[in-house]
């Protein structure tokens, strides 16, 4: 409140187009609040969900969220990542749920005996599952965008969700206007993206001009790495068996997406602050989820997992 | 080229424009966008090297990249090689920031081209130069400017297939300029190119020295657009109470049109109630003025009852504020648009009953003729007369997209199944008053010594619903109770004449039983109703009308073998001949209650038990 008490604000240096972007993410999540019995904020802790962040306590200031933030932790995040986080919820005071799926880690799940794609099967989209269904959540915020992959770039901003949390790409629900459609039957939910219409750069721009707060591991340092087919993984704890002959090497590198550490490859960059990440953006001449081994699988892998309920 | 690209890749977009591309199958869509993102240099390479790959597996070019692979993300556009949702892509200039909606050609999927077209200020049309204008370039002109798109642009694509021959592109192109000046959409523009080869896309073609005008590029980054969203009149609706603690009440919403200061005087639209603006709350401190297209919280300086759904609006220019208005609707369900029946219908922050009063006419889209109809199916476009269950504030969708633009929600599925665009309020409301009564249907049920009730008993053709009826009526009467019985068959020979066994028909049948029924039971009554009712929406439809406590949906239940076999009228032998269309049970569907009050199979009981459970119902809930 003591904002308000600050007498009338400078005018925005924020330009145009991002405070187009900024409105209309706002809008949905008021759509989301309104309409929903029991929403929830999924949080990954990567830039978009930064920015997602940034823009919810926008929304509702001067009251505080009106739904709990999720973090799907599958145990391998980068280190840095749990840190962040940690320090965002309670710098905040937002409400933080955590949730790992036990029978997962039971089964002794992980991404690097079982494969990218049972791991992300069963630590991230089960879980995911498993967190909405048991706390009964109708509607979850994600910060996915359309410009990050084929198959997101043909989804609505809400995004109904079938019984088991299926997605019929064939079936979506028409979307005009700023009209969304939020009624749900017994057991369906709905996804909502509110950054649907931003892109890779939109986000960092806007990190910029906000001055958001984002894991460090955005960042170039010189950080140990080996590697792998091509990609650099990060040897981010001692859980990451060496390949005979294998030698860590420091390299200055860092990350345009973070997930799972042993499935995230790093690209080689000096761009150690917001401004030179921003100009490195500019000029690269690889796509933001290249590094995300979990991705290339195959061909409409991402609509597949999708289609599974995947966020 | 490089150059021209790496300057456009290094800009940061200044003005948003958002447009879309249509046309027929085949046209070269895709291939267009594709052509300008690459052309743009930016497709980044590893999204290259995916297309090289896919394009030699699912491509049609013969090893050649195939742009339209790009775009088409999911795995069944991809097999089946066709457009099937909408694709938004985004790409800036050093002039402007682009989003680009790539939407489908063939006819079915006409209603996600409206859903592009519905955010978009200009259409890309693309026609083949070898084909020149066709019905769906028509068709396409015409959904762009009934959903308010004011600039188009005709792309005559494959020009390197005709030679580049001029007066090919000028046939074309005056073709094009007639039929749009039928329409609603003050500009038009023709440019000939090629996507394929990439003439007069980003640059200029040397082989069309004849072309003058600039290039799609630079008329896409050029265009001026009339938005003239601050020069309309405030529109701001009321989408969310803010009330973190006792002192603090905002109103969040986001302003659709002109602007707002603090000490600006607003109207609640439709209640006569005004007060004067206080504060303008964001995150990052008040603001004096907020501009169309801010999401902002409003306080305001009198504490009047505001909710969501409300339209704050300047007073000197207010909404209208009716429950009838005309619009054209365009229908996106597989199942039929019914009139009469009743679906919700969202009107910016405002959700409610709607129905389809009457179909003014088809459009034929080809040709724009007006059509009779009496539904419309998937993909068809109408002028409607709507009615809403309470009056809504909107504005002529020509005159303002966010207040005259809805969506209708069928009530048992929740697709959503039209949008429309209102024209025009049919007669003000507020001149139709509710008289108010002194005496009330308690009053009248009381000297009667009983509860109102209204007992609806559904099922199929000889299940034995009459017959039950009669009995439950007949005990009723013996015990001093005033009734009314509602038989189908009867009804039909007066009140319903005028009306037929189509769908649109059964409907309209069970909506003015509903409304007498619900009359009688107003009057004290305890009605009888015993009709076939064969759909869900309209027992619901007739539901929501009654008194909660007063409604008894009673599902007479029997196989339908078994009711060929009564067959007490003759009804089915000669339906099953064919001398009786939709029959229902024959041709005909009959979608069984899913929680019915009461549930009597008339194979296992008698007609009397049953009538004596139906009693025995009434006397437990204390109507008797």
């Amino acid at each position: 409140m003591s904002a308000l008490a600050d007498g009338l604000a400078t005018p925005r240096a924020l330009p145009a187009h991002l405070r187009r972007l900024e409105a209309e993410s706002v809008g949905i999540m008021r759509e989301v609040a309104a309409e929903f019995r029991n929403p929830v904020m999924l949080y990954s802790i990567g830039k978009d969900s930064s920015v997602m962040l940034h823009l919810a306590r926008k929304a509702f200031f001067p009251g505080k969220l009106p739904f709990p933030l999720l973090h799907i932790d599958t145990g391998w995040k980068f280190r840095e990542m749990i840190a962040f986080r940690d320090a965002t919820a309670c710098r905040l005071g937002v409400d933080l749920i955590v949730h790992t799926n036990q029978d997962g880690l039971r089964r002794g799940i992980n991404p690097i005996d079982s494969g990218s794609a049972l791991h992300t099967a069963v630590m991230k989209t089960e879980a995911l599952k498993q967190a909405l269904d048991q706390l009964e959540f109708d509607a979850a915020l994600g910060g996915a965008r359309r410009d990050e992959e084929k198959s997101r770039a043909k989804e609505r901003i809400f995004s109904l969700r079938g019984a088991n949390h299926s997605w019929d790409p064939r079936n979506q629900r028409p979307e005009l206007w700023r009209l969304y459609n939020t009624r749900l039957r017994e057991r369906e939910t709905m996804r909502v993206f509110p950054l649907s219409n931003w892109t890779e750069y939109n986000v960092w721009e806007y990190v910029e001009a906000e001055q958001i707060p984002v894991v460090p591991l955005y960042f170039a340092a010189w950080r140990p790495v080996v590697d792998r087919s091509g990609t650099w993984i990060m040897v981010d704890d001692d859980r990451l068996p060496l390949l005979p002959g294998e030698k860590p090497q420091q390299r200055l590198v860092r990350f345009r997406t973070l997930g799972c550490y042993p499935l995230t490859g790093a690209i080689d960059s000096s761009a150690g602050t917001l401004s030179e990440v921003i100009a490195e953006l500019r000029d690269t001449r690889r796509s933001e989820r290249q590094g995300r081994l979990i991705d290339s699988d195959e061909e409409a892998a991402m609509e597949r997992k999708k289609r599974e309920g995947y966020f | 080229m490089t150059a021209l690209c790496e300057t456009m890749r290094r800009s940061r977009g200044h003005d948003l424009l958002r447009f879309l591309t249509c046309g027929s199958v085949d046209d070269g869509k895709s291939t267009l966008i594709g052509r300008l993102l690459h052309d743009c240099a930016l497709i980044y390479d590893d999204q290259l090297e995916t297309l090289e790959r896919e394009s030699r597996r699912f491509g049609t070019t013969g090893g050649d990249i195939d742009f339209s692979l790009l775009l088409d993300g999911l795995e069944d556009e991809r097999q089946q090689r066709i457009t099937i949702d909408v694709a938004y892509r985004f790409f800036a200039t050093a002039a402007r920031s682009f989003v680009v909606a790539d939407t489908p050609g063939h006819e079915q999927y006409t209603r996600n081209m409206a859903t592009g077209a519905s955010t978009c200020d200009l259409a890309v049309l693309l026609v083949d130069a070898r084909n020149g204008i066709v019905a769906q370039t028509r068709q396409h002109a015409f959904v762009c400017s009934l959903l308010g798109i004011r600039h188009l642009v005709l792309a005559v694509n494959k020009m390197d297939l005709i030679g580049f021959a001029e007066s090919r592109f000028v046939e074309i192109a005056a073709n094009f300029s007639q039929f749009a000046s039928s329409l609603d959409a003050p500009e038009a523009s023709a440019i000939p190119l090629s996507a394929l080869m990439g003439d007069n896309v980003t640059r200029r073609s040397d082989r069309m020295p004849w072309y003058q005008g600039p290039t799609l590029l630079e008329h896409l980054e050029t265009i001026q657009i009339t938005r003239g969203g601050d020069k309309q009149p405030l529109r701001f609706p009321v989408q969310w109470v803010n009330r973190p603690n006792g002192e603090f009440r905002g109103f969040s919403g986001t302003v659709v049109s002109g602007s707002i200061a603090p000490g600006d005087l607003v109207l609640v639209a439709g209640s006569g109630r005004s007060t004067r603006v206080r504060e303008i709350v964001t995150f990052d401190g008040l603001i004096e003025r907020a501009e169309a297209g801010a999401a902002v919280t409003l306080r305001l300086a009198d504490e009047i009852d505001i909710a969501r759904g409300d339209l704050l609006a300047d007073p000197r220019d207010p909404p209208e504020f009716v429950d009838q208005f005309a619009a054209h609707v365009i229908w996106m369900s597989e199942h039929r648009m019914v009139p009469g029946r009743s679906y919700l219908l969202k009107i910016g922050t405002r959700t409610v009953p709607a129905t389809i009063t009457a179909l003014k006419h088809r459009v034929d889209v080809g040709t724009l003729a007006h059509l009779a109809d009496k539904s419309l199916a998937l993909n068809d476009i109408g002028f409607c007369n709507l009615s809403t269950a309470a009056p809504v504030a909107f504005d002529p969708y020509i005159q303002n997209r966010d207040t005259g633009g809805f969506i209708l929600i069928d009530r048992l599925t929740n697709e959503t199944a039209g949008a429309g665009m209102i024209a025009f309020g049919l007669r003000r409301a507020s001149n139709i008053h509710w008289q108010s009564l002194t005496v009330g249907h308690e009053e009248r049920a009381a000297l009667k010594g009983q509860a109102p009730a209204v007992l609806w008993l559904t099922g199929l053709s000889g299940a034995g619903k009459s017959t039950i009826a009669d009995l439950v009526e007949k005990q009723l009467l013996a015990a001093g109770r005033h009734t009314m019985l509602l038989d189908g068959d009867n009804v039909r020979h007066g009140l319903n004449r005028d009306l037929g066994f189509t769908d649109v028909d059964r409907v309209e049948n069970i909506r003015r039983v509903g409304e007498v029924a619900k009359l009688m039971a107003e009057a004290g009554l305890i009605v009888i109703c015993s009709f076939i009712s064969p759909f869900r929406a309209e027992r619901q439809m007739v539901r929501a009308l009654i008194e909660p406590t007063a409604f008894f949906e009673i599902f007479i239940d029997a196989p339908i073998d078994e009711c060929i076999r009564r067959d007490p009228k003759g009804l089915y032998a000669k339906a099953r001949a064919g001398q009786i269309p939709n029959f229902t049970g024959v041709d005909s569907p009959y979608e069984a209650p899913e929680a019915p009050e009461l549930r009597l199979g008339t194979l296992e009981i008698p007609p009397e038990d049953a009538a004596a459970q139906i009693i025995e119902t009434l006397r437990r809930r204390r109507i008797i």
